[in-house]
């Protein structure tokens, strides 16, 4: 035994790293690892002496100095003396903002561009294939850039003055669509119970409020079906629950919002501008109904993909257990397909919440323009503004599709 | 084995050899071409004709290094920057000057490590609104929707200024001045605010440029000049010099026209300082003694620039006000040339 393995030493050349089979995967991984290392340590190698040539250092202290700009909107308290941190964390939250919209609303426009695509009605099916083909095949920049185009084009405020105006609100002069943006009626509060200070600025106690009740009226709801359950179980019978959960929800909601004394705050025209209830500015309406009905058609494949995996016998089964066709889409093919449908979805989200830096384009104040764009130019921090932005983006992203992965883990298929 | 050796040789090699690079003036004479950074189109200071010839202020100064420098100011790469990409392209090596209407800041000269060479044009910060507003004072502006170009001390200016007179408005930040000019005729926004002539040079350029009126209001010293990246002191003295030789050339006389026939004749001892007779100016700052006189020529004096790109025969219509020699009650000083 001793001879032999004493052979086996004998014979290892250095050549047989490249010629055996045994040595070669794992030379080509280290030589590939060391091709890695050499590669950053030149980038890095490369960005110190280009800073050290240009005499800049590399620092984070610009973030507590002065922006000194201002940013419409701002969901935070914030002012041209705030610092550049704060700026950031504006344009993130105004990042965060139209990115949820963006994939609530891709979301709905997205499934049922789907399903309708299936439809038997030879019209309507038409129409969705025209509508997932025109848009996903144009880049995201320029639908959004169409929209910017088309909201700009609105009458100005001034139309609305005058005795004879040439413009007029709509829907009981409640809702003003000018080329400065849409201004919707904003609820208000007569007997408000004020502000409570948080950590990035302060918090509504009223919507506090409002959520704390609905919280209270959902669990209200849950008693009540609970109820109705035992009651068939022991009976056979469901007793009907809809208009119980009914009274629960509107009777509740109704008296916080009739203590709290709560009407709407309508836009008027004053000097130049409306004032006075909320102003979706053009740049977040582009940037939002671009980015929906780009990825909706993506969404609307990902839905029409997943309904067409799961097979007619499943559909056919529940129709012969006499299941409505509702039912048999909730029950039975939805919780099917979604399986299928997440784990794209996750992708679509991410695109969604990367592409929000298309905003630049119409002037959308998201943290790509905010510390990404007016921050680095007024400071030259230009490695260090963009790392940072890196960085934000991808915990955004990684927090996204971690919880979208939870959520996939709670549809798959549970294998025991 | 071999290879791995050969491999990390060759990257040991790479990472040593560093970024050796002479000086920005024998980099562009082994060019043999000037870059320089311009704004996208600002009638008056640079923009292209119909035949993508540049004209302009920056335009001319710019050719008036080419001619001292590569004896031939036709020798210009014209870079178009935006407010947000322009210091990139200095620092970056993409442009070797930049003359985009840029205000000298200390930030900038400190912070962003660029030198100015000078001021070309003495500006201030002013308002433009459509005269059917029927506004006639900055302090008017409450509420107003203001469109400005991002990346500019004319946003800072503004957020100061708006905030010390205690004034809401709406800021639209917008990339270039074209789209600011296409949003403003569409009444996306009420007022532009910008420099001065900047201001002048975009109503220049309306259909209609008497329904626009530019606001008495002056909110802000704009110092705008030329800069070049620091640590080159040889290139800013250049830039510097022969920005105050087309400044003396105009205190002593010598025009686009008349600069040959001076550099031969003159009795002035400035005069033939400046256009290389006396003494060796130029070969001080290693270029040859007529530098200057190339400058002169190619393009004229300060104050033929100004007539012919702002000046009141221009439809942009400018008067010289700061912009005067100092002998006029302006501030236009060149230094001794000695």
């Amino acid at each position: 035994m001793a001879i032999t393995s004493g052979a086996q030493r004998q014979a290892f050349h250095l050549n047989m790293l490249f010629n055996d089979a045994r040595y070669r995967a794992r030379t080509i991984q280290v030589i590939a690892f060391c091709i890695l290392v050499l590669a950053a340590g030149w980038l890095i190698d490369n960005t110190v002496r280009n800073l050290a040539a240009l005499g800049k250092d590399f620092s984070f202290g610009f973030l507590w100095s002065t922006a000194g700009y201002d940013i419409a909107p701002h969901s935070i308290d914030y002012s041209s003396a705030s610092t550049h941190a704060r700026a950031a964390l504006v344009g993130l939250l105004n990042t965060l903002i139209v990115a949820a919209m963006a994939c609530v609303t891709a979301t709905i426009l997205g499934v049922f561009a789907g399903v309708l695509r299936l439809s038997n009605n030879w019209i309507v099916a038409r129409l969705m294939t025209v509508y997932v083909e025109s848009f996903r095949n144009i880049p995201a920049l320029l639908w959004i850039i169409v929209v910017a185009a088309m909201s700009e084009s609105m009458p100005a405020p001034s139309a609305f003055r005058g005795e004879h105006p040439q413009a007029s609100m709509l829907f009981f002069d409640s809702i003003a669509v000018t080329n400065r943006g849409i201004y919707l009626p904003v609820p208000d509060f007569a007997r408000s119970l004020g502000q409570l200070p948080a950590a990035l600025g302060s918090l509504d106690v009223n919507y506090v409020a409002i959520c704390a009740l609905l919280v209270l009226a959902f669990l209200a709801h849950r008693t009540v079906l609970r109820h109705a359950e035992r009651v068939q179980s022991v009976s056979g019978e469901r007793p009907s629950t809809w208009w119980k959960s009914l009274c629960i929800f509107v009777l509740l909601l109704f008296g916080l919002l009739y203590a709290l004394g709560f009407h709407f705050d309508y836009p008027a025209l004053k000097g130049l501008n409306f004032t006075g209830g909320l102003q979706l500015r053009n740049a977040f309406i582009a940037l939002w109904i671009g980015l929906s009905v780009y990825t909706g058609a993506f969404i609307a494949e990902i839905v029409r993909s997943g309904i067409l995996a799961i097979s007619r016998g499943q559909s056919e089964a529940a129709h012969a257990l006499g299941l409505t066709p509702a039912r048999t889409m909730r029950l039975v093919i939805l919780p099917q397909a979604l399986r299928i449908i997440i784990p794209p979805m996750i992708s679509q989200f991410l695109n969604i919440t990367k592409n929000t830096s298309l905003g630049l384009a119409v002037g959308y104040m998201d943290l790509r323009s905010t510390l990404g764009g007016i921050t680095i130019n007024q400071t030259g921090r230009e490695l260090e503004g963009m790392l940072l932005m890196m960085l934000i983006y991808v915990s955004i992203s990684l927090a996204i599709s971690g919880v979208m992965n939870v959520y996939n883990g709670r549809a798959r298929l549970k294998e025991r | 084995m071999k290879t791995m050796i050969a491999i990390a040789t060759v990257t040991a090699a790479t990472l040593s050899a560093g970024l050796a690079s002479a000086g920005t003036l024998a980099d562009v004479q082994t060019r043999g071409k000037l870059n320089c950074g311009v704004t996208g189109g600002q009638a008056g200071f640079s923009a292209p004709d119909a035949n993508g010839v540049w004209h302009g202020m920056d335009v001319d100064y710019c050719r008036a290094i080419a001619a001292a420098v590569l004896k031939d100011p036709n020798a210009v790469t014209f870079v178009p920057t935006t407010g947000q990409t322009r210091f990139t392209a200095l620092a970056s090596g993409e442009v070797d000057i930049l003359a985009r209407t840029t205000t000298w800041t200390f930030s900038r000269d400190v912070d962003l490590k660029f030198s100015f060479a000078g001021v070309n044009y003495y500006d201030g910060q002013a308002f433009m609104v459509p005269k059917s507003l029927g506004i006639s004072s900055a302090k008017d502006l409450d509420g107003a929707t203001v469109c400005i170009q991002t990346g500019t001390t004319t946003e800072l200016n503004l957020a100061e200024y708006f905030r010390r007179i205690n004034i809401k408005y709406e800021p639209v930040p917008v990339e270039n001045n074209a789209d600011v000019q296409q949003k403003f005729l569409a009444g996306a926004c009420d007022v532009i605010s910008s420099d001065g002539s900047d201001l002048a040079s975009t109503r220049s350029s309306f259909k209609n440029p008497q329904d626009y009126i530019i606001l008495p209001e002056i909110i802000s010293k704009e110092p705008l000049g030329p800069l070049v990246r620091q640590g080159d002191d040889q290139w800013a003295d250049i830039a510097r010099w022969t920005l105050n030789a087309l400044i003396s050339a105009e205190e002593l006389g010598v025009t686009a026209e008349n600069a040959d026939k001076d550099a031969a004749e003159a009795d002035n001892p400035d005069i033939g300082r400046l256009l290389g007779k006396d003494d060796k100016l130029g070969e001080m700052l290693g270029l040859d003694n007529e530098w200057a006189k190339r400058a002169v020529s190619a393009v004229g004096n300060y104050g033929e620039i100004f007539d012919r790109n702002l000046g009141e025969k221009t439809p942009i219509a400018l008067e010289r006000g700061l912009n005067s020699l100092w002998t006029k009650g302006g501030l236009m000083y060149g230094l001794p040339l000695r």
